[in-house]
């Protein structure tokens, strides 16, 4: 079964990419860099594809199950005989979903950026981090380790910096990389020490074996760490709600969003990339890796549900009131990635009780394609208008006629019409929410009719409005700018087609599902209503939605100021860790630490400064305490020592 | 004629070790100091020839000892001019107190 070796050069030819580039880059291969970065992610690419066909397709299931298979395994450091760090390649439905997902996206986003980045001073180096970082996702979701994905998890977290931050010179664009990579690495904490508690508690760091001994209800492993408890939760709770902190870190969960919309500073290609489709549903995916375990704690799976939905919710309405068309695309990201985790949250784990799993996961798949069809349709604008604002747009259709209809098909898609892709993931969520929970099901619809609504306010504002203002003679851009979009466009309309059910499932057993016309009604209704409201606001000029927003009035400014989410923790760290913790620590590590080593360096410099006469460099004082020892040597052993 | 007690011969090499010993602190030349040194080794000769005479007449071994001092003391006063003579090169003196950059 394991002729899958040759997935290893998915993740390593970026590698290779990354350190060519990295060493050589700017001084030989600018000219062929974004080339060179295209054309090996190319190879990796149609690897994916390859493999896909041949997980899905040829390779016969057991007992109508897809199997999960160790294809490479190289163990990098032993602890123990059970515990160890092991590198390697794990084929499931999921990795192999997630490696077309990242692969393509990828490729898209590099052939884009051989367009918008053109002219870039450090081009090869952006090329370089982008091959850094797709080789770190690829690592992530191969995983077969849970110390591995750790490891990859901050290398991501480390390219997303980068990229971040690659315009360096703009105070805002660093300050947003330094959020971003603090506010993941505080969430990350929380994960290194749910790993520690599963790995404990388990006995192994391998995420088959862990599962293996979670699942089983009678595990020594099991029984021991369900029945340790601490501050009133089991420890199996404590490990996985510390390693969902972890993912809800990654994937902007409330309340460790921040980081997310501030994001946007970095190229908008980036954006696409990381903060749309792929480094942010890391957490999804990682919850969804250990679902089998989550399933057997229902106080960390309803953690997840709740925290999901709230986001999903909160992160709608924020968008609602965001004027720069990239925030509105980072708060809708957030939304929808809240989406997918409560769909994981409301499912179970197997059989037809799955669904949410397999929602999730679907949603995960189309929502890759048409939020980084968005971001490329918004880097073309941003690329025509050299603004960020909504109000410096309007009116842009007729200039840029392929970015509006793939951008149209996109917000379609994730409005969630038939039969775009979005309909068809969203559908499923809802159903598996409406099957379990029904307060969840509200807010989902609620946030439903939310995210059409701020899309075609987006959608409107950029391309109707006002008549276009924009004079400049570079037009739409190059081919290369224009393929990716309608690429991307033919995924957001096609891959909702996909029987996913028979192929992503939580137990690999394919699912039935259907869809029902009945059921369907409202939620396309309350689309469909939202749509139209935007376009009564939107369409043309006028003050309507300038008088709602007033209506709503503290409300609509709280929003606005994304909820004073910022504030609070500014107010937390500066107003109470800083002074409170951190200013006596500073104290005492200025006071009684270097205290301490300054007093041992000036007591040794003073004696030795005191001493130092003695050694004069007279040869004759030298045979004077030679003489002086030997006569002290003799009394010693003639009259005392006898 | 009357055996001369050994008390005396020690009186004798001690009075000589601390003129050398004095010489060697007193004075600044160092030929002068390799006199002293010189002085001092042979006082500890007589020391080695007097207590051999006295307490073991029917023995050779401190005779063999003085020997031994004299053979080494040639070559060590070899080395100490050598050295003399390269610190005459390099300092244009042989004032022991010219001679002091070993210090801290």
């Amino acid at each position: 079964m394991s002729n899958y070796l040759y997935l290893l050069w998915i993740p390593l030819l970026p590698l290779a990419t990354f350190v060519i580039l990295g060493l050589f880059g700017r001084k030989y291969l600018s000219k062929i860099a974004g080339v060179l970065g295209t054309a090996s992610l190319l190879t990796s690419t149609i690897l994916s594809f390859v493999a896909a066909k041949q997980y899905f397709f040829a390779d016969s299931k057991v007992n109508g199950a897809y199997q999960k298979i160790i294809a490479f395994k190289y163990t990098w450091l032993q602890f123990s005989p059970n515990v160890s760090i092991d590198m390697g390649i794990i084929v499931d439905p999921i990795s192999i979903m997630m490696l077309i997902v990242v692969t393509s996206v990828s490729l898209m986003v590099h052939v884009f950026s051989l367009g918008y980045m053109k002219g870039e001073e450090r081009f090869a180096t952006y090329y370089a981090f982008l091959s850094l970082f797709t080789f770190s996702m690829l690592g992530l979701i191969l995983s077969v380790n849970i110390f591995q994905v750790y490891m990859f998890w901050e290398l991501v977290g480390v390219s997303s910096f980068l990229l971040i931050g690659y315009y360096f010179s703009k105070p805002s664009a660093v300050a947003a990389a330094k959020k971003a990579f603090i506010v993941t690495r505080f969430a990350d904490l929380g994960f290194l020490i749910g790993i520690l508690i599963l790995g404990f508690y388990g006995g192994t760091l391998d995420i088959g074996l862990l599962i293996q001994k979670f699942t089983a209800a009678q595990s020594p492993e099991f029984i021991s760490i369900t029945t340790a408890s601490f501050l009133g939760a089991s420890m199996l709770t404590w490990g996985l709600t510390l390693i969902f902190i972890g993912g809800a870190g990654k994937s902007a969960m409330f309340p460790l969003h921040i980081w997310l919309p501030d994001a946007m500073e970095g190229p908008t290609p980036v954006s696409a990339l990381i903060h749309a489709a792929t480094m942010v549903v890391a957490g999804v995916y990682l919850v969804a890796r250990l679902f089998p375990v989550f399933s057997m704690d229902e106080a960390a799976l309803t953690i997840v549900t709740y925290v999901g939905a709230f986001s999903a919710l909160l992160a709608a309405i924020i968008a609602c009131t965001q004027t720069d068309i990239k925030r509105v695309l980072a708060y809708s990201t957030m939304s929808q990635i809240g989406y997918m985790m409560f769909a994981l949250g409301i499912s179970k784990n197997g059989g037809e009780h799955g669904l949410g799993y397999m929602a999730s996961m679907f949603h995960l798949f189309t929502h890759a394609f048409f939020k980084s069809l968005l971001f490329l349709g918004a880097g073309s604008v941003i690329h025509m208008v050299h603004s960020n604002e909504m109000k410096d747009m309007g009116g842009l259709r007729k200039l840029m006629p392929v970015t509006h209809i793939a951008f149209l098909i996109a917000c379609l898609a994730i409005a969630g019409i038939p039969p775009f892709a979005g309909f068809f993931s969203k559908e499923e969520i809802l159903m598996a929410a409406f099957n379990s929970n029904k307060l969840i099901y509200g807010v989902a619809l609620f946030t439903a009719a939310l995210t059409s609504f701020y899309m075609f306010r987006l959608y409107f504002s950029i391309f109707w409005s006002k008549p276009s203002t924009v004079h400049n003679d570079h037009g739409e851009g190059p081919w290369v700018m224009k393929l990716p979009l309608v690429i991307l466009a033919a995924c957001a309309i096609g891959v909702g087609f996909i029987p996913f059910s028979n192929f992503v499932t939580s137990d690999g057993i394919a699912l039935e599902t259907h869809t029902d016309l009945l059921f369907s009604l409202a939620p396309v209704s309350f689309t469909i209503l939202a749509i139209l409201l935007a376009a009564r606001f939107y369409k043309t000029q006028n003050d309507t939605s300038d008088k709602v927003a007033s209506a709503f009035g503290g409300f609509y400014t709280a929003a606005h100021k994304k909820f004073y989410v910022d504030e609070v923790y500014l107010f937390i760290t500066k107003k109470i860790i800083f002074p409170l913790i951190g200013q006596p620590i500073a104290w005492a590590d200025k006071n009684i630490v270097d205290g301490f080593l300054l007093l041992t360096a000036n007591t040794t410099a003073t004696i030795s400064n005191k001493i130092k006469g003695l050694q004069s460099g007279k040869v004759q004082n030298y045979a004077l305490y030679f003489f002086g020892g030997v006569l002290a040597l003799s009394v010693l052993f003639i009259y005392i020592w006898k | 004629m009357n055996e001369v007690p050994l008390t005396h011969i020690l009186f004798v090499s001690t009075t000589l070790f601390f003129i050398g010993m004095y010489g060697l602190f007193t004075r600044r030349n160092i030929i002068t100091m390799l006199m002293s040194i010189e002085l001092m080794l042979n006082s500890v000769n007589i020391n080695f020839v007097a207590f051999n005479k006295y307490l073991f007449p029917d023995k050779l071994d401190g005779l063999f000892f003085s020997l031994f001092i004299i053979t080494i003391a040639a070559a060590e006063a070899a080395v100490a001019i050598a050295i003399i003579i390269n610190l005459y090169r390099s300092h244009n003196s042989i004032d022991v107190d010219d001679a002091t950059e070993m210090k801290f």
